[in-house]
């Protein structure tokens, strides 16, 4: 499939998917809108692991503080949405100012320092009177919006930030970033040596990727309502972006869409277990990194090309053969 | 005043403990384990249950725990970290985060959330406390937790100057290629390594159990609090990480006097202060300018000679 074609097909879905809160049930639509808020985390986390080689462990520093910018907006004066759209930027923009810093750290010493980071933004967070320390507030402003256009509205806003970060982290790595990323992740100090800019790199994948986690952010509070700082900046959003990427595929394209859905359909069926639920989340993660490093995409679409391109597959080798002997 | 800062230095013995372990790892296999916390809060409940089933002294089923915790080192360094050491720096992490995640849940499983303490079954010494002159008062048993964390790092110490099994560790932190050629058993100081950091890491949890409580998900904050010691005073260094941990729990103890939160946040500000440092250094040593402090003294020697 060509660029093209994968743009126009992407965005032909995309046109589709919006449609859904017309007819669908509300506890559908909700449901849906949950699942692309966990593609967004995960598509973004790979971009920093698998492409940029960065293992942060405190993305929901950007998660929870997309939120918190919002709910300052708000209180104001602001209007709801409009606020949260900011209140994400304005993450991004912390990200930005963030990454002179957290970037010069070096592989473990940056994954602790990224969760120091995002301990010291929540104690700022619950240090602020609006938010009530460990009590959190809601967003009162959202209640005066009919519930029915409010779920909506979520749903749209989530598959359109779904859809424009898709595409931005597309453009992006199929730009010079993409390029230089990629010679990043194969080897970082080999990369600096042959003029790639490192650090510059990094920072464009560490900013759209923290982008991605604000925006997951604002939509979860835009459907939630309530923010509670313990919750929102949670190290739990970590576990699941790591199990999402790790089962899915790190460093693959549709990996981390795989791995949003299987962790969304386990939610449904064993989400009730609780503390086992999440213990399995944290096993299963560390299993595939361990033993399916190329995740469970990837044994999907070589299952795929076994049973469908069988015929194809043959008549590469023979002729692969008859090459390598003449 | 005077109570918060001695309060902080006999903390900062309870963080080297915790901190010896994560930098005995990170020294010998060169990994951060992520699960280290978790596996002290194991340790803790582990003592805890054993205390509560028989009614047994605390310290006499620590006793029992720890060479358990020993015996687990050895086989999660032979069936998890062995593993994730062939593959590049990023799996290491991933693997054993999801270990933390895995513990965790696991205790809140088997234990629910309520925290837990071991300060019931310590009987008088849970608050008898000493009273030094000007009316300052020490609890005893932050007392004995830092003659403890002393003897600990001693013991460390004299392990890893004058036996094999130290000589081996050293020469595997130093250099492991090197250390394999003169026919050194890598697994074995693996798994070694691997064992006294599990030991180290039950310990501090226990200890932290006797003076405060212990719940299933506190084991991130301690990592990050060992970490931070491992930082402030220097990686690789064993009484470094007896003076990062001082620091850390004087910061801490500190910020504790402003706000409830500031004991947290003071440590990690101090962290990144720290770090911050250090990383400017370097970048002044790469691109070739002498450090501030050796600017500083040129400085001095101009305002000398002036």
């Amino acid at each position: 499939m060509t660029y093209g074609k994968q743009i126009f097909l992407t965005a032909a879905a995309v046109v589709l998917l919006a449609f859904v809160p017309v007819f669908a049930e509300a506890s559908v639509v909700d449901k849906i809108t949950t699942l692309f808020i966990y593609m967004l985390l995960a598509t973004t986390w790979n971009l920093m692991a698998g492409y940029a080689g960065l293992v942060s462990v405190g993305q929901q520093a950007f998660f929870g503080l997309g939120g918190y910018f919002a709910l300052r907006l708000v209180d104001g004066g602001f209007s709801a949405y409009p606020a949260l759209l900011a209140g994400a930027v304005g993450a991004a923009f912390m990200a930005w100012v963030a990454s002179f810093y957290l970037l010069r750290l070096k592989e473990g010493e940056f994954a602790i320092g990224t969760w120091v980071f995002a301990e010291v933004i929540r104690i700022f967070v619950m240090l602020d009177p609006l938010i009530q320390g460990e009590t959190g507030t809601s967003l009162i402003a959202l209640n005066a919006v009919d519930p029915e256009l409010r779920r909506s509205i979520a749903y749209w806003f989530t598959l359109a930030s779904l859809a424009g970060m898709a595409l931005a982290m597309s453009v992006m790595l199929h730009s010079h970033v993409g390029m230089a990323a990629r010679a990043i992740g194969d080897d970082d100090e080999a990369a600096a040596s042959l003029g790639v800019r490192v650090l510059r790199t990094r920072q464009a994948i560490f900013v759209l990727a923290s982008l991605g986690a604000a925006l997951a952010g604002v939509a979860w509070l835009g459907s939630a309502i309530t923010y509670l700082p313990r919750s929102n900046f949670g190290v739990q959003w970590s576990v699941v972006m790591l199990f999402m990427v790790l089962v899915g595929g790190l460093r693959s394209g549709p990996g981390p869409y795989v791995g949003a859905f299987i962790l969304f359909a386990l939610q449904e069926f064993i989400g009730h277990l609780g503390a086992w639920y999440l213990g399995g989340l944290g096993a299963a993660a560390a299993f595939c990194a361990l033993f399916l490093p190329q995740g469970l995409w990837s044994v999907m679409h070589s299952i795929w090309t076994k049973t469908f391109h069988r015929k194809s597959s043959r008549r590469f080798i023979t002729a692969l053969t008859k090459r390598t002997t003449s | 005043m005077i109570e918060a800062l001695i309060s902080g230095l006999l903390l900062g013995g309870f963080y080297a403990i915790l901190a010896a372990g994560l930098s005995m790892m990170f020294g010998v296999m060169k990994i951060i384990n992520l699960a280290h916390g978790d596996l002290a809060i194991l340790g803790a409940y582990g003592v805890i249950a054993l205390t509560t089933r028989t009614e047994m002294s605390p310290w006499l089923s620590l006793c029992i725990v720890l060479p358990v915790m020993a015996l687990l080192g050895v086989l999660l360094q032979r069936w998890l970290f062995a593993r994730t050491l062939r593959a590049g720096i990023l799996l290491p992490l991933l693997v054993t985060f999801g270990l933390g995640a895995v513990l965790q849940n696991g205790l809140y499983g088997v234990f629910g959330s309520e925290a837990q303490s071991l300060s019931n079954s310590l009987g008088d010494l849970a608050w008898e406390n000493w009273q030094l002159p000007g009316g300052i008062i020490v609890g005893k048993l932050p007392v004995i937790t830092f003659a403890i964390a002393v003897l600990v790092l001693t013991g460390l110490q004299f392990m890893l100057s004058f036996t094999k099994l130290g000589r081996s560790i050293r020469a595997a932190s130093s250099d492991a290629e090197a250390a394999a050629l003169c026919g050194m058993d890598a697994h074995r100081v693996h798994q070694a390594a691997a064992a006294i950091a599990v030991v180290l890491a039950g310990l501090a949890g226990t200890l932290l159990a006797m003076q405060a409580t212990v719940s299933p998900y506190g084991g991130p904050t301690l990592l990050i609090q060992a970490f931070e010691a491992v930082v402030i005073g220097g990686i690789g260094s064993l009484w470094g990480t007896l003076i990062g941990g001082i620091i850390l729990g004087i910061a801490q103890s500190m910020g504790a006097l402003w706000d409830p939160q500031g004991f947290q946040l003071a440590g990690h500000l101090l962290f990144f202060v720290v770090l911050g440092a250090r990383l400017w250094r370097q970048h002044r040593h790469q691109i070739g300018r002498p450090s501030l402090s050796t600017l500083f003294k040129l400085r001095l020697k101009k305002v000398r000679r002036a």
